[in-house]
């Protein structure tokens, strides 16, 4: 059954929609959304590793992600400069190295715009399995530290004055970011990650009440852009990537709506 | 040793450097069990670094802080929560521990919280949220509480009401609570211990003998004169129109 590209390209999506949707959550919830671009672009890095050495891409992607995410853990408390800095300097400069890097190696040449925005329906069985094996993998430390982690983003010191270990569940979610991207980069690339991650969020936000219903709301939302994205792509012929980021903009505009409906019935 | 039994916390000579600055230092305090130790002192005083020190919210300090329980609960002073997040007061209450439906309705209810359960967390007054909070550490059954500035914005009456349900929490449930208040005259007479901070522990004891204590009139001044009026004065008795006493 996974012989048709088609189909191989939809279990790939829905398995990364089932694990961005929750992980999106807490991504806008602790506002990492630049976090997850920075850890993308480190990913560059990490597939030139992967073609040099000839090793896994997702595991490559993942050690040099995480250790860019651990450099930036670090560099927080070493020095005074705003995360924000911090943050704009490991992404630029990581993704330049790879760059350096991929020059450095002439015999190399592989397709750039495959690796900014990913092909998903270039993907093999090999990649399905990675996805679905590394997805579960991922939701299921998540949920093993889902009340540590929501309480210290809800607040920091009452979580660890309750004995949450804030500091422990920060770095855990952190490698669990690292993952999702190094899992999904194929797919969607490096550019188009962190739309994954932040739209299905952002549209649930729009629609729910409270935590648990928006981690279903964004899954559902993820789950959705996937599918219109990849059938419209089929059908109009458009770059799968960018048409499923772009199905899930439509669905925010049409969250929008449920908001300017429930402020009217507040006033 | 029946003492070191219900021992929770146990400060010894703590104190916190920070930018080249003594938040507070030289702090011996011990928390037991079934007591309320009240931390009085002028804004800056190092009270609420105090009681962070005692939950172990300082990396690095100078002492020695021990704590002898996990279960804790704290109503910080401020509480800044960031508004992307959805949540509920039922979510907040159970924000770091599982709890039934009921506990947390009972817990409601006993600080006239129970009419905010499916409401939005954002959507509460001042006085609301400071009710939820305690609230929240009440329905945790904590061996410890730490309750900073408990009864800001809450209104007279219900401040009134907030300090006997302190006493009543350390009644019922045997837990050690930390107060941190302002408000004194209330706080002297429902409290075990008092020490009164600045910078360092400007003295301690009874609250009686706080209240007598040359060091602490001088740092709060005419207060003082307020406090021990009323705290002298309480009426467990009525007297006759001769002078008799005559029990309540």
């Amino acid at each position: 059954m996974f012989d048709d590209f088609f189909i191989r390209a939809l279990f790939v999506g829905i398995g990364m929609a089932l694990v961005t949707g929750p992980l999106g959550c807490f991504v806008v919830w602790r506002r990492l959304s630049f976090f997850g671009d920075t850890l993308a672009h480190s990913a560059l890095l990490g597939i030139t590793i992967a073609y040099t050495m000839e090793i896994n891409i997702a595991l490559s992607v993942f050690i040099i992600s995480s250790l860019v995410a651990l450099m930036l853990l670090k560099l927080e408390k070493t020095t005074n400069l705003p995360t924000d800095a911090l943050l704009g300097l490991l992404a630029h400069s990581s993704l330049a190295v790879g760059l350096v890097v991929i020059g450095l190696i002439a015999t190399i040449r592989f397709d750039l715009m495959g690796l900014l925005f990913g092909d998903i329906l270039a993907v093999n069985v090999n990649d399905i399995i990675i996805v679905w094996f590394g997805g579960a993998l991922i939701l299921l430390v998540l949920k093993l530290i889902y009340k540590p982690l929501f309480a210290s983003t809800v607040n920091y010191e009452l979580a660890e004055a309750e004995g949450m270990k804030p500091e422990k569940v920060k770095v855990i979610f952190t490698l669990l970011l690292a993952a999702i991207i190094a899992i999904s980069i194929k797919m969607v690339g490096l550019l188009l990650i962190t739309g994954m991650l932040i739209l299905p969020a952002a549209i649930a936000r729009n629609i729910s009440s409270n935590p648990k219903g928006m981690v279903i709301y964004s899954v559902i939302a993820g789950l959705m852009s996937v599918l219109i994205g990849l059938f419209s792509s089929l059908e109009i012929n458009t770059p799968s990537g960018p048409s499923i980021i772009t199905a899930g903009l439509i669905l925010f505009v049409l969250s929008l709506i449920k908001i300017k409906r429930s402020s009217q019935l507040k006033s | 040793m029946k003492s070191s039994d219900n021992l929770l916390v146990k400060m010894e000579k703590a104190g916190v450097f920070i930018n080249n600055k003594w938040l507070v230092k030289d702090v011996s305090l011990e928390i037991e069990k079934g007591k309320i130790i009240t931390l009085i002192g002028p804004n800056g005083s190092g009270k609420t670094t105090t009681a962070k020190m005692a939950l172990g919210l300082y990396k690095n300090i100078s002492g020695k802080v021990e704590k002898f329980t996990k279960k804790i609960a704290y109503v910080p002073q401020k509480i800044s929560i960031d508004w992307t997040l959805p949540l509920r007061v039922f979510d907040f209450m159970n924000l770091t521990s599982d709890l039934q439906d009921q506990e947390i309705n009972e817990a409601l209810e006993i600080t006239g919280a129970k009419h905010l359960l499916n409401n939005d967390l954002k959507s509460l007054s001042g006085g609301e949220f400071q009710r939820v909070l305690m609230a929240r550490a009440l329905a945790k059954k904590p061996d410890l509480l730490v309750l900073d500035e408990p009864v800001q914005g809450v209104d007279f009456t219900g401040e009134i009401e907030l300090y006997e349900l302190i006493k009543k929490i350390s009644e019922t449930l045997k837990c050690g609570i930390l107060l941190i208040s302002h408000n004194l005259h209330v706080v002297m007479s429902k409290t075990d211990h008092v020490v009164c901070l600045n910078g360092h522990v400007c003295c301690s004891g009874t609250p009686i003998s706080v209240a007598n204590n040359k060091k602490y009139q001088e740092l709060f001044g005419e207060d003082v004169s307020k406090i021990l009026s009323i705290y002298e004065h309480k009426h467990d008795h009525k007297h006759g129109v001769d002078g008799s006493v005559e029990e309540n």
